[in-house]
């Protein structure tokens, strides 16, 4: 079974909620990357999920814009984020991966290759944000011969219709896309967040985790309350950058952010014990 | 990927298929939020472009506001100059505005009128797009934001100066490299956030469907003119076609309507900047590979780990790495072919014009005059070549000063 749904399987037979945590990868500096998994992971992190920088991130906001223009600055590529993931494996053979990004890297690799590299590198999972559903068929048919993950977003925007659509294609979990808008944006609007999430998790067959504004332990409460878990990027991206050269100070930062966001959510366990 | 068929048998106007490809190019690569807002377009650009009246309403404002139709001129001292083929020029470049970018926009604002939406956002390289998406936007009192390379609100301080004259907000992009793509990632970006109350005004055949077909439909318009003007002026067709191609929209407006004419040659002429061989340049459909960029399936200029790359051009309406995705599969079929001129190339091109016939090309617009001057001379005295003229050049006249070290 892929570590991506032995992770959650375990957390929800614990009742506990997943954390998921965005870095860049290769971002704010080539070494930062691997020692920030472990970190995260050490911090309570369940799932890393692991940006590769490109040049046009069309989906992300200023923070993470950033992030990928310092790592590509400093030569990151999709080849290296794979060689960082192996790295990461030679210590940490359970924390799933995910890498997000968008499709032209992927694609200039080739989906065939890319899917057997990454596989190799103990890569779990791939979230594609510039690849809806109609346009996936080829990849999604080459990550699962490789035994790999399909990450699919679903937006505030997404008809009710197409998200049993996506549900029914999702493998690992379901990324709900908490508003419109880019990551890290301020807009959290925990009702809406209810709505959407509701008509998710009515046709979910996997896990239904949400991303986009969560940044500290009382957003992950609110926000782990509603959904299976939360995933946090920006917030991070920044303090790294913040951090910069120093990388126990990089270290330090990422475990007060993580730290106090996981145990608001291990709260929400006793609440619902 | 370049393989020639036979393009007899293809009904060009069944292009796009219902989920915008053209062969293996456009298509919809835009994240989930997105998905909604293009459904909802197409749907309703699907209703109204067969509406007759939407259509009326269309024709009014090319012809009343627009100035349409434009003219075709036989430049009949350049053609005498180069001893070969007659060259005939479409004049977009007398169109309101000053080139063929508003033919485009006067459609889409009439798609946001009656989309109720009443905030208006549109990307710009030169400041030609932005310019014509702030006009309309002022003469339909919508908001209008422009996004724009920070680097080209530099270079462009008089278009800049024109939108905000116009009503429009200029937001410089400080992202990526500042150029056109970089404007357009960040339009992404607030289209994404302001999706309930705002159309974006794409400016090129690029970016998810259905634009390309959009954008070419509302740009036919040319190549329909230009047709039957053609049969009354010479009493035939062209034996070929000439336009250049950034983003492609003045070229396909051009072609389209001619595709089944198969003995009409068709010329794209994409930004060849310090020579294609150089790699300093902008033409992905000479020198590119297939990738995914803003939303379609089409030629980039990209490196080998799929990130894509600066482009150079002296045109900043060309200056762009990627191209409208039925220009890639035009190519790939092989009936159209695309060239390159280089940045000196057009520099001549636009003396020439300027000096012999009394007209001032767009930079954008001369690299079509510069392959029509390399072509003319190869070709028989009673054949015609039709050049887009997609442009007037006075918004370039600070950068021909430049390039002859003149300060104005």
């Amino acid at each position: 079974m892929n570590r991506i749904n032995l992770t959650l399987q375990s957390l929800r037979e614990k009742r506990r909620k997943a954390l998921v945590t965005y870095i860049v990868s290769g971002d704010p500096s080539p070494g930062a990357t691997v020692a920030a998994m472990h970190a995260l992971v050490d911090a309570g992190a369940d799932i890393i999920e692991l940006g590769v920088p490109f040049s046009d991130p069309m989906a992300e906001g200023p923070v993470i814009q950033r992030g990928h223009e310092r790592a590509l600055a400093q030569g990151a590529s999709l080849r290296k984020t794979l060689a960082y993931v192996s790295e990461f494996r030679a210590r940490d053979a359970n924390t799933p991966v995910v890498l997000m990004g968008y499709a032209n890297p992927v694609e200039r690799m080739g989906y065939k290759h890319f899917a057997q590299l990454a596989k190799e590198a103990g890569v779990d999972g791939l979230l594609t944000v510039d690849l809806p559903l109609e346009e996936g068929g080829e990849l999604d048919t080459c990550l699962q011969e490789a035994g790999l993950e399909n990450i699919f977003l679903v937006a505030p925007t997404t008809s009710s219709a197409r998200i049993k659509d996506i549900c029914e294609a999702a493998r690992g979990f379901v990324y709900c896309v908490s508003f419109k808008g880019v990551t890290g944006a301020d807009r959290l609007d925990v009702e809406a967040i209810a709505e959407n999430l509701a008509g998710v998790k009515s046709v979910a067959k996997t896990p239904v985790l949400v991303g986009f504004g969560i940044k500290d332990a009382a957003s992950a409460k609110q926000i782990g309350k509603l959904s299976d878990g939360v995933v946090v990027g920006s917030a991070l991206v920044n303090a790294m950058a913040q951090n910069s050269g120093n990388l126990d100070a990089i270290i330090h930062a990422l475990a007060s952010i993580i730290q106090p966001m996981r145990h608001a959510l291990d709260e929400l366990v006793e609440i619902s014990l | 990927m370049n393989k020639k068929v036979s393009d007899s048998q293809i009904d060009y106007s069944a292009f796009p298929d219902e989920r915008g490809h053209f062969g293996a190019y456009g298509g919809r690569f835009v994240s989930e939020t997105l998905i909604y807002a293009l459904d909802e377009l197409k749907d309703m650009y699907t209703r109204l472009k067969n509406d007759a009246s939407f259509q009326a309403e269309i024709d009014q404002d090319l012809a009343h506001y627009v100035g349409r139709p434009s003219p075709i001129y036989f430049a009949e001292r350049l053609s005498q100059k180069l001893g070969g083929a007659k060259i005939a020029l479409k004049r977009e470049d007398l169109n309101h505005t000053g080139a063929h970018k508003v033919n485009n926009t006067i459609g889409q604002a009439l798609l946001a009128k009656h989309s109720g939406k009443t905030r208006i956002i549109a990307e710009t390289g030169a400041g030609q797009h932005g310019v014509a998406s702030a006009t309309v936007a002022a003469r339909l009192g919508l908001e209008c934001v422009v996004y724009m390379g920070a680097e080209d609100v530099q270079r462009q301080a008089l278009n800049v100066y024109r939108m905000k004259l116009l009503g429009a907000t200029v937001v410089p992009v400080e992202s990526g490299s500042r150029t056109l793509k970089d404007a357009m990632n960040e339009a992404m970006r607030d289209w994404v956030t302001n999706v309930d109350n705002t159309f974006y005004i794409i400016g090129t055949v690029a970016g998810p469907h259905p634009y390309p077909q959009l954008v070419r439909d509302f740009n036919a318009v040319v190549g329909r003119e230009a047709r039957r003007q053609c049969l009354e002026q010479f009493g035939k067709l062209p034996e070929a076609l000439v336009a250049c191609v950034g983003g492609g929209s003045n070229a396909i407006g051009l072609f389209h309507p001619f595709l089944n004419d198969h003995d009409v040659r068709m010329y794209g002429v994409e930004a060849g900047g310090d020579g294609v061989e150089t790699g300093r340049h902008a033409a992905p459909l000479n020198d590119g590979v297939p990738g995914v960029l803003h939303g379609n399936r089409t030629y980039l200029m990209e490196d080998e780990d799929g990130q894509i790359i600066e482009t150079h051009s002296i045109s900043a309406g060309l200056d762009y790495p990627g191209v409208g995705p039925e220009h890639s599969w035009l190519k790939d079929i092989g009936r159209v072919q695309y060239v390159a001129a280089n940045d000196d190339e057009a520099m001549h091109a636009f003396r020439e014009l300027t000096q012999v016939e009394g007209i001032m090309p767009a930079l954008e617009s001369s690299h079509a005059v510069a392959h029509a001057i390399k072509l003319a001379p190869t070709m028989r005295r009673d054949d015609i070549i039709l050049v887009n003229l997609s442009g007037r050049g006075d918004k370039d006249i600070l950068t021909v000063a430049k390039i002859d070290g003149i300060e104005i």
